[in-house]
């Protein structure tokens, strides 16, 4: 047996922390045992449940990418019991994190793809780990566009990031923000992502659609992404049901007969036409 | 594996209740505790409730307690100690008393425990649990165990299936290699029988539904007025799923006390509307109606799908408590 | 019975209300919560002394005010909440229709929320004598004997909510027990969640609960947590007098006035 309780985390120093929003924290976390640090293996979609011990269990994504080794990072916005207590943690201070979790975005698959971004609000972080998957193996893939939007410009998160993508010659970084949240020297797109895709229209030949963000905006940029052309099995997403054991058991992520945990929570949009929109 | 079958009498049922008990196990069985009967700790043969059809509680907490440590842990200066509660003994537990369906309920719920992810906590208390149950010899019109393949006198799930006999002896069948162990260790109060006798005792429970007709049709009935219709007079509340022997749904909590602390695995229920509240206030069920839904979807479809196992034994527990009279088999059999 | 089937089947024939909450048999011929919506339908309309949930439950339920206007049928148990609900703002007139059920069975009608009030006034809250015994005798215990009373009576509850859910004046969204910053009372159904959870429970009914035993009857244990209520309702009517639900007078813990002889109001 190699796990004898599936309930402990690994114990993890958080080593360096980012503000990137109002409300939105960065956290980069090693393993206090370095055995931990040499087995541990992720891919990106995959996600965890971090904790403070004595307060509770909290499910995020992993954001940092698979090939950067010996730390992970989470993207966390502060919102309940457990995020309120980790916001206030400091770095040097000991967090739980059980995990991975999940299944994974078909990277292998998308050799020789454009790659099409699309994320809303604090649902970056999902994407960022499967962004900077890609762009440190940049040569497998051909276009990739990144579409990103927030409330206002305060709530864009990875601003560092973001203007590095910006900056990169092979990346097309669009940034928008809902009307109303711009700042006078704001340069980006103003105005709702499905509506900021439909006007970019990016082409559908050869290109996969990453779409990731809260249910409505996705339930949006669906239609969207199939009007330009892009087949169900072309466009993927992440679904964040509410989760608490992050191994099929506790029963509350489920849509339809699907675990979230344990069977996604990465899926295609042609995966979720099968399903009952319990998401 | 059916491994034989002996008789015992009365008195000596009492008597292997005292073995059992002296050999330091802990005894569950129906007792009386206020109005109620419910399965909990006994002492003595004595306390053991006479009459009863089923608990008003399921037997699940043997396996499966309403809540868990599922570690603790304690802050020192040299960093966080965390005590795994795996690594400690677990006591040996009797159930005695159950019925057929409590015993078959045992299995859906294994599954559940043991799949993919193999749950410890479980997985060490059941197989410290000897599951010693007695078939029923009278029923009532919220028992439909016949319908989702158990019976008054299935033996799934129990190490021992005793029926009384019109003789008034018990008939012993002894189902596992544990039920086999303590006819050993008690050779003297049972003897060498057939099962002759055990149709003509057992309850005669109608069959309701068929079970394999209501998984057929609830693959197609998701977006459907029945769900609403039926769950109207739901409070929302978790007594059917509390109840239930096989319902395993749970919450995970934190209490700290000072510098120490502990992590609990809690029952929780898909009928409360917080179950799958998002952070955002989005819920992706709703109402009564959608959670009512999932409720017999995932014990009439989803479980039976994936583990040819139907997440519900037929006991009747839900129906005969709910506290707003909803009956699971209205739903099932207006599907 | 015919008398409330009619009127029943009138209101909705009238397009007055849009569904008729009521007692009707289930189909393990036991009474049961049902929701008319035709007039045809109002013949499954019945009611004898096996009909005890309190109905007052569901005319907070979202899923039931979703079907309109109702019409509820209304023993003694369900005008004493509907009074307490309007007293905390929770109906307004016009809001239902009430179709009273005197404790003889007779149909009632009453022409305004005052009315029912006015009719509860000859028909108060009056705690069984078993009761007052039993909370007399639970009282003179010595504390330590008390408190093992207690614990011992809520060991078995594993926090379904069953008598939460069932109780028409717990009607808020979020329930203290699920306010988790700070979390005041522990999740787990251990034995301080346990007495948290009651006390707790039994406190924020203190002056609001019309002793109509819906959470007794729901408690799927048989745990009599209405001793709790009860007791407090007894100490209530020994320190304030005239214990029941008012429209006319502010509610009996949640109102204050300045010339109150206890000095930590000033
Ligand atoms: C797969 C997945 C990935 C995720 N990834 C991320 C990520 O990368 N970053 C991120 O920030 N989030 C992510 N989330 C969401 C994140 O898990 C939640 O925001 C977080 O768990 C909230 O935990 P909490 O303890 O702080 O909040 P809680 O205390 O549980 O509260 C959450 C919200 O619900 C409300 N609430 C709590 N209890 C009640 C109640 N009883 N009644 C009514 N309302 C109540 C609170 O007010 C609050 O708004 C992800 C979720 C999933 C499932
Ligand atoms: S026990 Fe009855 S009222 Fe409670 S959630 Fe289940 S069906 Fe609804
Ligand atoms: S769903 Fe109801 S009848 Fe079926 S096993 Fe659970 S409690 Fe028993
Ligand atoms: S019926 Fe509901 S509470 Fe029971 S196991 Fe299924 S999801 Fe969980
Ligand atoms: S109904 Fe009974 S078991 Fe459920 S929470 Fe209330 S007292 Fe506890
Ligand atoms: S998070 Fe527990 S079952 Fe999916």
């Amino acid at each position: 047996m190699s796990n004898p309780n599936i309930y402990i985390p690994y114990q993890m120093r958080i080593e360096k922390i980012t503000h990137e929003a109002p409300g939105v924290k960065t956290f980069r976390l090693k393993f206090i045992n370095e055995e931990d640090a040499a087995t541990f293996t992720f891919k990106a979609g995959q996600f965890g449940e971090y904790s403070i011990f004595g307060v509770g269990e909290s499910t995020f994504c992993i954001a940092s990418s698979p090939t950067r080794k010996g730390y992970i990072e989470c993207t966390f916005r502060q919102a309940g019991k457990v995020t309120t207590a980790l916001a206030s943690a400091e770095e040097g201070d000991i967090v739980g994190f059980r995990g991975p979790y999940g299944n994974i975005f078909p990277i292998d698959e998308w050799k020789g793809k454009n790659l099409l971004f699309i994320a809303g609000g604090i649902a970056l972080p999902p994407m960022r780990c499967v962004i900077w998957n890609c762009l440190d193996l940049r040569e497998n893939f051909k276009d990739i566009t990144i579409v990103y939007g927030a409330r206002s410009v305060d709530d864009l998160v990875y601003k560092h990031e973001l203007e590095e993508w910006k900056n990169r010659p092979d990346v097309n970084l669009v940034t928008t923000v809902d009307p109303g949240g711009e700042t006078p020297d704001w340069k980006g797109e103003i105005g709702f992502v499905p509506s900021v895709v439909e006007k970019i229209a990016p082409s559908s030949g050869n290109t996969i659609a990453i779409v990731c963000g809260p249910p409505i905006m996705i339930k949006f940029t669906f239609p969207v992404l199939e009007k330009l052309g892009f087949a169900p099995e072309n466009i993927y997403t992440t679904l964040e049901n509410r989760m608490k054991c992050g191994f099929g058991k506790c029963g509350r992520c489920n849509v339809g007969e699907v675990y979230v945990c344990k069977d996604g929570p990465v899926f295609s949009y042609a995966q979720l036409k099968l399903l009952p929109a319990e998401y | 594996m059916q491994t034989g079958n002996y008789s015992i009498n009365e008195p000596s049922m009492s008597k292997l209740f005292d073995n059992l008990a002296e050999k330091g196990k802990t005894m569950y069985a129906p007792k009386n505790r206020g109005e109620r009967i419910l399965f909990q700790k006994v002492e003595k043969f004595g306390e053991i409730a006479g009459d009863y059809l089923l608990t008003a509680n399921s037997a699940k907490e043997v396996v499966f307690p309403r809540y868990e440590k599922v570690f603790s842990y304690k802050k020192t200066q040299d960093g966080i100690l965390i005590n795994d509660p795996t690594g400690n003994p677990f006591s040996e537990v009797v159930l005695w008393g159950s019925r057929p369906c409590d015993a078959a309920a045992f299995i859906p719920m294994t599954n559940t425990f043991e799949k993919d992810y193999i749950d410890n906590l479980y997985v060490k208390r059941r197989k410290n649990l000897l599951v010693l149950s007695f078939s029923c010899n009278t029923c009532d019109e919220f028992c439909f165990c016949t319908s989702v393949n158990g019976g008054p006198g299935n033996t799934a799930g129990s190490d021992i299936l005793f029926t009384r006999l019109q003789t008034g002896d018990f008939l012993a069948e002894i189902i596992t290699e544990k039920g086999k162990k303590v006819v050993e260790e008690n050779s003297s109060l049972f003897e060498a029988s057939t099962a002759e006798g055990k149709e003509q005792s057992l309850a005669k429970v109608e069959p309701r539904f068929n079970q394999d007709e209501i998984q057929a049709k609830l693959q197609e009935l998701f977006e459907n007025p029945l769900w609403a219709e039926k769950s109207r007079a739901c409070l929302g509340c978790g007594t059917c799923a509390y109840i239930c022997p096989v319902c395993s749904c749970f919450d995970i909590q934190d209490e700290a006390h000072g510098s120490q602390g502990t992590r609990l695995r809690c029952w929780d229920s898909c009928g409360f509307s917080l179950f799958t509240l998002h952070t955002s206030g989005h819920n992706p069920r709703p109402d009564q109606g959608t959670r009512w839904r999932q409720r017999i979807l995932h014990k009439f479809r989803y479980m039976p799908d994936k583990s040819k196992i139907a997440g519900c034994v037929g006991c009747g527990r839900c129906s005969r408590s709910c506290p707003a009279g909803i009956n699971i088999l209205d739903t099932v059999t207006a599907l | 019975m015919n008398e409330l089937i009619k009127k029943a089947a009138s209101l909705l024939e009238a397009n007055e209300v849009q569904v008729v909450i009521g007692y009707g048999l289930g189909s393990a011929k036991r009474p049961q919560a049902i929701f008319v919506t035709t007039p045809a339908g109002c013949e499954q309309l019945m009611f004898d002394n096996r009909c005890i949930q309190n109905l007052a439950v569901y005319l907070t339920k979202q899923e039931i005010r979703k079907l309109g206007k109702p019409a509820i049928v209304a023993p003694l148990p369900v005008l004493r909440s509907i009074v307490q609900l309007v007293a905390e703002q929770q109906l307004t007139e016009g809001d239902l229709v009430v179709l009273g059920i005197d404790p003889d069975g007779k149909l009632l009608e009453f022409s305004s929320f005052k009315a029912i009030e006015s009719f509860l006034s000859d028909h108060k809250i009056v705690i069984e004598e078993k009761y007052l015994k039993k909370i007399e005798e639970i009282k003179n215990m010595p504390v330590g004997e008390r408190f093992a009373y207690w614990v011992e009576l809520l060991e078995p509850c594993f926090k379904c909510y069953a008598c939460r859910a069932a109780c028409p004046l717990c009607y808020c969204t979020r329930c203290t027990i699920e306010n988790n910053q700070p979390q005041w009372i522990p999740v787990a159904s251990h034995l301080q969640g346990n007495l948290e959870w009651h006390v707790m429970r039994a406190m924020h009914l203190a002056g609001r609960c019309t002793d109509c035993e819906a959470c007794y009857h729901a408690c799927p244990l048989g745990i009599p947590i209405h001793l709790l209520n009860k007791s407090l309702i007894q100490d209530l009517s020994e320190s304030f007098g005239d214990y029941g639900p008012k429209i006319s007078e502010p509610n009996m813990l949640s109102s204050f006035d300045p010339d109150d002889k206890e000095s930590f109001i000033r």
